[in-house]
């Protein structure tokens, strides 16, 4: 073993993942091939609700290659019910979930019957073969006339409304009363955003494998969370948990989107089970946009209330949540993630929160990244411009004059939060400097005056989110059903080389890179010399899988934790091997040391003693491995500030992004190439939510953009190069100083976008344009039209804006 | 129908359904998974490989059209345990994450780079339309094939990507993009 030469952390290695996936040597669920696999097809509505009256497979059945076709009444005894982890209130109206429809569909893309042959060309055609009779009943889609109740989405519940969230400050103790804000205020702000649904998209269609053998079920998934999916089918199917093993190999991309408890995972389980053969399911990307969860898709209404002279004093967010036909796994909770977020890094005296779940006959929604916290900065950076639009003032200098200065920290928020560390200043300073502000803003004046066709705008958005999910404490005040503790292992092999497990589960994070830089720093080992083994619940048995920007503060801290027990032990066994005290056993660059002696004893020989264990201490165990599981006090809060400069085209309404500056402040840095990755790919989402992605439900309840021809995830040539830097302002929550950066990104650059699109129109009479600012939508905004918001049209080009238009 | 198929070096004489798409022939008769499927469109270009040297979307050709032809997956670009300029790029500039639309991009630029060998940013761009990808933000991925470029100069790469589009005409397969 030798010594590292300088830091790990910081450094910007190269990542370990890359060799296989740059070769094509990566392991996806769908390449597995295992003997005497069969392939599962399923059958899904075409229709959005209906009583489905006959099913008949008897063609379907007698087809060649086909072993069985089965119907939700086939899986009715033990399909149970698939789970919500978020009962958000204690009166939630929450329906059954089964995971293939027995006898009633509630969304087009629902399962109604599958088949398993032996292949999938085979199992496909037999789709075709099925014959389903429906009963339609009324399709409920719009949210706020789905609150009137007069056709129910579940008619059992009585009602589409799904539950009712409240957070206000006076009730809270952390802040004054809004309606009283509101009524002594001198200038109110009301206005309405609406966050269009979003289909999150990860480019790995998902993948299950079934293989039930020897009472064992080994459970092969695209999966984020193979521990917690482990735990549910357990507990769904009452299949014993040590009987199931849950491997996520390599997955291809998640963001939210395999944050769940799939139909599919359920339904091959058990055709497993019924089979006794290994099953395999891989979706097509139609069918992932019909039936993998959506996200966003809110109505937001909120009011502001100021002073004259800018000062903020109160905030009111009334939400309508989508929640679709169904409550999976954390629907429910997602837009409670963004209620601590809406009053963002200002400091207002009052807020309030109040969120109206609801039901609809539409994909059920969940978890994309960012997850409640997008929605929420979308909506606070967009009142803060259009403040400063109201008062004449500069939209930079309002919010400036409102946040929470560096020297107030930690600082306790409206919200109830306590905000550890940040430095809103200094990232805006940087990213001023980096864009050319006043520069931009003379050649905005210069085109204005011009009465050019190409108007230029300026978007900023001063973010802050929460991240590093979550104090189990917390989580169990907000009634989440797990904790939020992350868990890792360190296993010191007798050669000296390092086996580290973690309960994260990276799918294109880069955790095998950045969990090696951290023991290698650590323990003084070098960088190869350590292997990360995640995903797999028979090597790694406990853990709370990776979302919510959580992996490297909980699960690195976690990591540290372990490595810190690694090196405890290690110090006491040093010493016994050089016959000294311990208080005078130094250690540095992975060895240990006499204090004024030239004797050392690395790592290695250490731990070769501890596993050989012929010479220990009293009472010492063999070996020198060490878990350890930590649980946050706090959550972690990156911040930043972005701006944006676009050109829009005010004779086609074509959008442009001339220049975007990014500067965060994610914390400690670990490895600044894979955090610029991660903000390059935070902005490509965030940006893409602000002019190019929306899923659309027809009249009928059809998802009209199920392909990736209807569904606009931008391409290269769609997005401009980012200008990205950092400022670091370490957390005090964790050791690591880390606070995060998957989601930064995406909350951040909506907004952004936005404000920059309004901002090189608004002297043309247009206050609002909602999202996505597709050509079509600006354009009728220019033309003072508040068209029609009612009609459809496919490929994210949109349905054209209800609230835009003319002031 | 009978089929004789040179992948990666390697010719392979098959019996096939002619509805079987080339990709999946690729993975799962020939066991080639580096080659993966990401959409049903054409538009994601995940399973983009190289037919006679020109890239194609190997989901949106049947197998039987590949008949008669080479074709190069991203299995088959390394040389004597070398990777391929391209490859070198991708990971040295950090153009991937998940990696799932990496292997089609990675033949994608090397179809690019053949026609254009100083690429500027919007040729990139334009050039990888085709391939999308839901990591990267594509930021890296361009930075990457324009190092690319640089290594690859002068005649640096496999001699199978050097080509004209002239000189390949005539063998240009039925299908594909």
């Amino acid at each position: 073993m030798t010594a590292t030469a300088e830091p790990e952390i910081g450094k910007a290695r190269l990542r370990k993942e890359d060799a296989r996936l740059i070769t094509g040597q990566t392991r996806w669920t769908d390449n597995l091939q295992l003997t005497g696999m069969l392939h599962m097809a399923v059958l899904r509505s075409p229709v959005a609700h209906a009583r489905i009256t006959n099913i008949d497979c008897s063609r379907a059945t007698a087809m060649p290659g086909v072993a069985v076709v089965l119907t939700g009444e086939d899986f009715a005894a033990e399909q149970g019910s698939l789970p919500c982890a978020w009962p958000i209130t204690e009166d939630m109206k929450s329906p059954p979930a089964p995971a293939m429809a027995v006898d009633q569909v509630n969304f087009a893309g629902e399962a109604v019957a599958l088949v398993i042959a032996d292949s999938a060309y085979r199992a496909a055609d037999a789709l075709a073969a099925i014959d389903v009779d429906y009963d339609e009943l009324p399709v409920v889609l719009d949210m706020e006339e789905a609150l009137q109740d007069n056709d129910l989405v579940h008619p059992d519940l009585g009602t589409n409304k799904c539950a009712t969230w409240v957070f206000d400050s006076a009730e809270a103790g952390s802040g004054t009363n809004v309606e009283d804000e509101i009524a002594s205020a001198e200038v109110v702000i009301e206005r309405t955003f609406r966050q269009q649904r979003l289909i999150p998209a990860f480019m790995e269609p998902r993948s299950v494998v079934v293989d039930p053998h020897a009472d064992m079920f080994t459970v092969w998934s695209a999966t984020q969370i193979p521990h917690i999916l482990r735990w549910m089918l357990a507990a769904v199917t009452g299949i014993a948990e040590h009987k199931i093993r849950v491997i996520a190999p390599d997955v291809g991309g998640g963001f939210g989107g395999k944050l769940q408890v799939t139909p599919e995972e359920l339904l091959c389980l058990l055709v497993a089970r019924r089979m006794g053969r290994p099953v395999k399911w891989t979706e097509t990307r139609t069918e992932s946009m019909l039936s993998a969860h959506h996200g966003r898709d809110q109505i937001q209404k909120i009011t502001l209330s100021a002073r004259r002279d800018g000062t903020v004093t109160g905030l009111k967010a009334e939400l309508l949540a989508d929640m679709g036909a169904y409550l999976r796994l954390v629907t429910p909770g997602v837009p409670i993630l963004g209620a601590f977020m809406f009053n963002a890094i200002y400091k207002f005296a009052a807020y309030r929160f109040v969120c109206t779940n609801v039901f609809t006959n539409k994909v059920p929604t969940d978890a994309y990244r960012g997850a409640g916290r997008p929605e929420a900065t979308f909506a606070i950076e967009r009142m803060m411009d259009e403040l400063a639009a109201e008062l004449d003032m500069d939209p930079m200098k309002i919010r400036e004059m409102n946040w929470i200065k560096h020297e107030e920290f930690p600082f306790n928020t409206v919200a109830g939060l306590t905000y550890d560390s940040g430095n809103y200043e200094a990232a805006t300073a940087r990213a001023m400097e980096l864009f050319g502000y006043e520069e931009l803003r003379e050649e905005q004046a210069r085109r204005r005056a011009d009465g050019s066709a190409v108007q230029l705008g300026i978007g900023i958005s001063t973010y802050t989110e929460m991240c590093g999910l979550a104090p189990s404490r917390v989580l169990g005040a907000l009634r989440y059903a797990a904790g939020g503790w992350e868990t890792a292992s360190i296993r010191m092999l007798p050669t000296g080389k390092v086996e580290v497990i973690t309960g994260t589960s990276p799918h294109g994070q880069g955790h095998e890179t950045v969990w090696s830089q951290i023991v290698a720093d650590r323990l003084g080992v070098p960088f190869e010399d350590v292997e990360v083994l995640h995903g797999d619940t028979a090597t790694s048995h406990k853990g709370m899988d990776s979302y919510g920007s959580r992996s490297l503060t909980v699960g690195g801290t976690a990591l540290v934790h372990a490595a810190d027990k690694v090196l405890a032990k290690a110090r006491t066994l040093a010493a016994h091997m050089m016959e000294c005290d311990e208080s005078d056993v130094e250690f540095a660059a992975g060895s240990f040391s006499v204090r004024g002696t030239s004797t050392v004893r690395t790592l290695g020989d250490v731990v070769l003693a501890a596993h050989v264990a012929h010479d220990l201490p009293d009472g010492m165990e063999p070996g020198m491995d060490a878990d350890a599981t930590f649980d946050p006090d706090n959550f972690s809060f990156p911040h930043g500030t972005h701006l944006c400069a676009a050109e829009v085209d005010t004779e086609t309404g074509m959008v442009k992004i001339r220049l975007y500056v990014a500067v965060d402040d994610v914390g400690t840095v670990m490895n600044p190439l894979i955090v610029d990755g991660q903000v390059h790919g935070g902005l490509a989402q965030g940006i893409a939510q602000a002019l190019f992605e929306e899923a659309i439900h027809d009249e009928m309840g059809t998802l009209t953009t199920a392909t990736l021809a209807d569904y606009l995830v931008p391409c290269a040539a769609d997005l401009p190069g980012f200008i990205t830097a950092r400022t670091e302002t370490p957390a005090t929550s964790n050791p690591l100083g880390a606070k995060g950066v998957g989601e930064a990104g995406t909350i951040a650059s909506t907004p952004a976008v936005v404000n920059a699109v309004l901002d090189a129109v608004r002297h043309m009479g247009v206050r609002d344009i909602e999202m996505p600012c597709s050509p079509e939508r600006v354009w009728n905004a220019l033309q003072g039209r508040a068209a029609d918001a009612s009609a459809p049209a496919a490929g994210g080009l949109g349905s054209i804006d209800s609230q835009g238009g003319q002031s | 129908m009978h089929i004789s198929v040179n992948v990666d070096g390697v010719t392979y004489a098959d019996e096939v359904e002619p509805r079987l798409l080339l990709v999946h022939y690729l993975r799962e008769r020939l066991g080639k998974t580096g080659t993966v499927v990401g959409c049903d469109t054409g538009n994601c270009g995940a399973c983009t490989v190289h037919l006679d040297g020109h890239s194609v979307k190997s989901c949106q050709m049947f197998a039987v059209q590949a008949n008669g032809h080479e074709v190069t997956t991203i299995e088959g670009l390394a040389r004597d345990g070398r990777l391929h300029p391209v490859q070198e790029a991708f990971r040295s500039n950090h153009a991937l994450q998940c990696g799932f639309c990496t292997p089609g991009m990675i033949m994608q630029a090397i179809d690019l780079l053949a026609d254009e060998s100083d690429p500027d940013d919007e040729t990139v761009r334009k050039g990888l339309e085709g391939n999308l990808c839901r990591c990267t933000g594509y930021q890296n991925i361009v930075r990457a094939v324009q190092d690319a470029a640089q290594r690859m100069k002068p005649g640096a790469g496999p001699k199978i990507e050097q080509h004209s589009d002239e000189t390949v005409a005539s063998k240009q397969p039925v299908g594909g993009e």
